[in-house]
């Protein structure tokens, strides 16, 4: 997209810890990414690395240990006045990965959905709250006489989707999506991810998703950033970074990708990521711009290597 | 795989399996004819509910107390499996001849004993070694399932372990005993993609090495692909469609393998919706009358409805219910 775009989420040098003393672990250290409005933001990584932390410390469920996240503009991280905290949760919204544990099984329907509406008080009438609840559903593809029905009563791809209701009702303007698909059964992943591109289309929403899995992402998103052990080391526009990645952790992940193609498969080579490849004691990384909105992390040296790597592979200009 | 001169080590024949629900009877196996070829990687796909589970742990005398063999039999070795009533029975078969792989490492282990405890249970167990003889025999285990330092690592938990070691040691303890057949289900749905590889990796070498023949259960078709000789494709209890790999993948046959095929994100083109299939499976409570996927399956035609389609052999080792 060459047009200016409007930057919706800015994460600048976004640290996150746990614990304290000798029992502190980072989390997350240093990442930075911008997330546009309209786009769907992809973040990829395995189990630990982080990227379910980065999404819980931008809506505020997890607390930052150093940098910031700016939301419009404004610095959504760290204490914050009152109204601004309301204003998060009203824009910010979460879908979560696990449909049966992310439901309060005790609460009906109905009520699932309206909770957020009853904090921030966002609607008129009684009436006007059940209409909301019933478009919601339908939104999803659900009947609105679902309201009145519990949890368990569903299954898998049908709480996901009261999840996804939930999150829609508040009119958010991000959506942060953490692995909103990997415990569906492989037909119904296929009818949420239609139904999260319909939403994008009718709200004008836009998606930070995050998942391990990279054969959904090449489908859905639009940017995508690579995550491991807590820092990001890679990001681009997913086309980009499927066809020409650059950091050995991204070419090992992509190796790894299961292809539902028995001859693909068979002739596959499994690159294994080894993080001993880097020298960094003498030559620190940093985040850097290979090339327009493709950016690594590297050393000097490396940096090097890949901008050659790019020219090389760039077709020449007749 | 060589199938033209291939040996059968399991058969399968009219099995129909139900269980007892508050009173309710569930039919969850609705009659299941298919053999097993000794040394092959075998792949049986489904979603949940489509009884690829139930299946194969009907093998093991692993039904829940609450379900039953209603009909047809199991021969392996000789020996009716489906006929067996006891524990005493089951113990010459289970873990033995046939051993299982689960899905979630973490809970098929038990976190207060240590590894080496664990799986020298089930060499001293099985192969009747004791002491030294049965801890040496741990050590080449773990090695073969690719543990550094076995020795230290023995004295370890569960706990100390990563998921994709702990199921490193789940399939060192299944294939301790040496089983002839190994049922993997759904081995690697709760790793992370690179780490997948690798067990993918290490089940083919193990298979090579102790002449295994592998069943995988799962509904990941990157794993299938990876994997399997041949393909079993289950619906609602049935099979619906068997093949080669590339016979199965390239050329199905069956509506609900092509809509299986055709909602794959991997195969999407972005921009455009993925093809989904519409509906849900159907109720196993109700007698089925007929192709069991032909209310979701545009193409269906009236008969459909009204007789289970017979399978169809497209060749002499593809054949389809359509």
């Amino acid at each position: 997209m060459s047009e200016p775009r409007e930057k919706l989420l800015e994460v600048k040098n976004l640290r996150v810890e746990f614990g304290r003393g000798r029992k502190r672990f980072v989390a997350v250290d240093d990442v930075n990414f911008d997330i546009y409005k309209g786009e769907t933001f992809g973040l990829v990584g395995e189990s630990g690395s982080g990227k379910t932390t980065i999404g819980r410390a931008i809506i505020r469920i997890n607390e930052t240990s150093g940098g910031e996240v700016l939301f419009e503009g404004k610095k959504i991280n760290g204490k914050i006045s009152r109204e601004l905290d309301r204003e998060v949760i009203r824009n910010i919204q979460m879908i979560f990965q696990d449909p049966m544990a992310s439901l309060n099984e005790r609460a009906k329907v109905e009520y699932i959905i309206s909770e957020g509406l009853y904090n921030l008080k966002n609607y008129g009438s009684e009436a006007e709250r059940r209409d909301i609840v019933a478009r919601a559903l339908l939104d999803v593809g659900l009947l609105p006489e679902f309201a009145s029905r519990f949890p368990h009563e569903f299954s898998g791809g049908q709480r996901q989707r009261i999840g996804i209701a939930r999150a829609l009702v508040m009119r958010p303007k991000l959506i942060i999506a953490d692995e909103p698909i990997s415990a569906l059964d492989v037909s119904i992943r296929a009818q949420v991810l239609n139904l999260l591109s319909r939403l994008r289309r009718e709200y004008g929403l836009t998606y930070l998703f995050i998942a391990h899995d990279l054969s959904i992402m090449h489908f859905i998103t639009d940017r995508l950033a690579v995550i491991h052990k807590g820092r990001i080391v890679e990001l681009a526009e997913t086309e980009k970074l499927f066809a020409h990645p650059l950091h050995p952790y991204t070419r090992a992940l992509l190796s790894a990708i299961p292809m539902p193609d028995p001859v693909a498969e068979r002739r596959k080579k499994l690159l294994v990521y080894d993080p001993s490849c880097h020298h960094y004691e003498t030559d620190p990384p940093r985040w850097t711009e290979v090339e327009p909105g493709h950016f690594v992390l590297a050393n000097a040296e490396e940096e090097e290597r890949y901008r050659t790597e790019i020219a090389d592979a760039a077709p020449e200009v007749m | 795989m060589d199938y033209a001169h291939a040996e059968k080590i399991l058969s399968v024949s009219d099995l129909v399996i139900k269980f007892n629900l508050r009173g309710r009877v569930l039919t969850a196996i609705r009659g299941i004819s298919m053999d097993i070829y000794k040394g092959e990687s075998l792949a049986i796909v489904g979603e949940s509910g489509s009884g690829k589970s139930v299946f194969t742990k009907s093998f093991m005398g692993l039904l829940d107390s609450n379900g039953w063999i209603d009909n047809g039999s199991i021969m392996y070795g000789g020996v009716d499996l489906a006929k067996y009533t006891t524990e005493k029975q089951w113990l010459r078969v289970r873990g033995r001849e046939i051993a299982m792989v689960f899905q979630d490492p973490m809970t098929s282990l038990n976190p207060l004993k240590t590894i080496g405890r664990q799986i020298q249970e089930t060499v001293e167990l099985h192969q009747g070694l004791r002491g030294g003889a049965a801890r040496e025999k741990t050590h080449e285990i773990l090695r073969d399932v690719g543990i550094a330092e076995p020795e230290r690592r023995a004295k370890q938990y569960p706990h100390e372990f990563s998921g994709g070691m702990r199921q490193r040691v789940v399939i060192a303890i299944a294939v301790a005993c040496s089983p002839r057949i190994l049922i993997c289900d759904e081995p690697t749905t709760a790793l992370d993609v690179t780490i997948q590889a690798q067990i993918l990796q290490l089940l083919r070498n193990l298979q090579s090495k102790y002449g295994l023949t592998v069943v995988y259960i799962t509904h990941d078709l990157g794993v299938v692909a990876n994997v399997a000789d041949r393909i079993a494709v289950m619906y609602a209890g049935d099979i619906v469609e068997t093949g080669l790999c590339e016979e199965v993948f390239y050329n199905a046959q069956h509506p609900y393998t092509w809509a299986l095929l055709a909602s794959l994100p991997q195969l999407g083109v972005r921009g455009e919706e993925l093809n989904s299939i519409a509906g849900t499976p159907p109720s196993l409570f109700a007698d089925i009358k007929g192709d069991a996927f032909a209310p979701r399956n545009p193409r269906a035609l009236k008969i459909d409805y009204l007789l289970r389609p017979p399978f169809f052999e497209v060749s002499p080792t593809h054949r389809a219910r359509t």
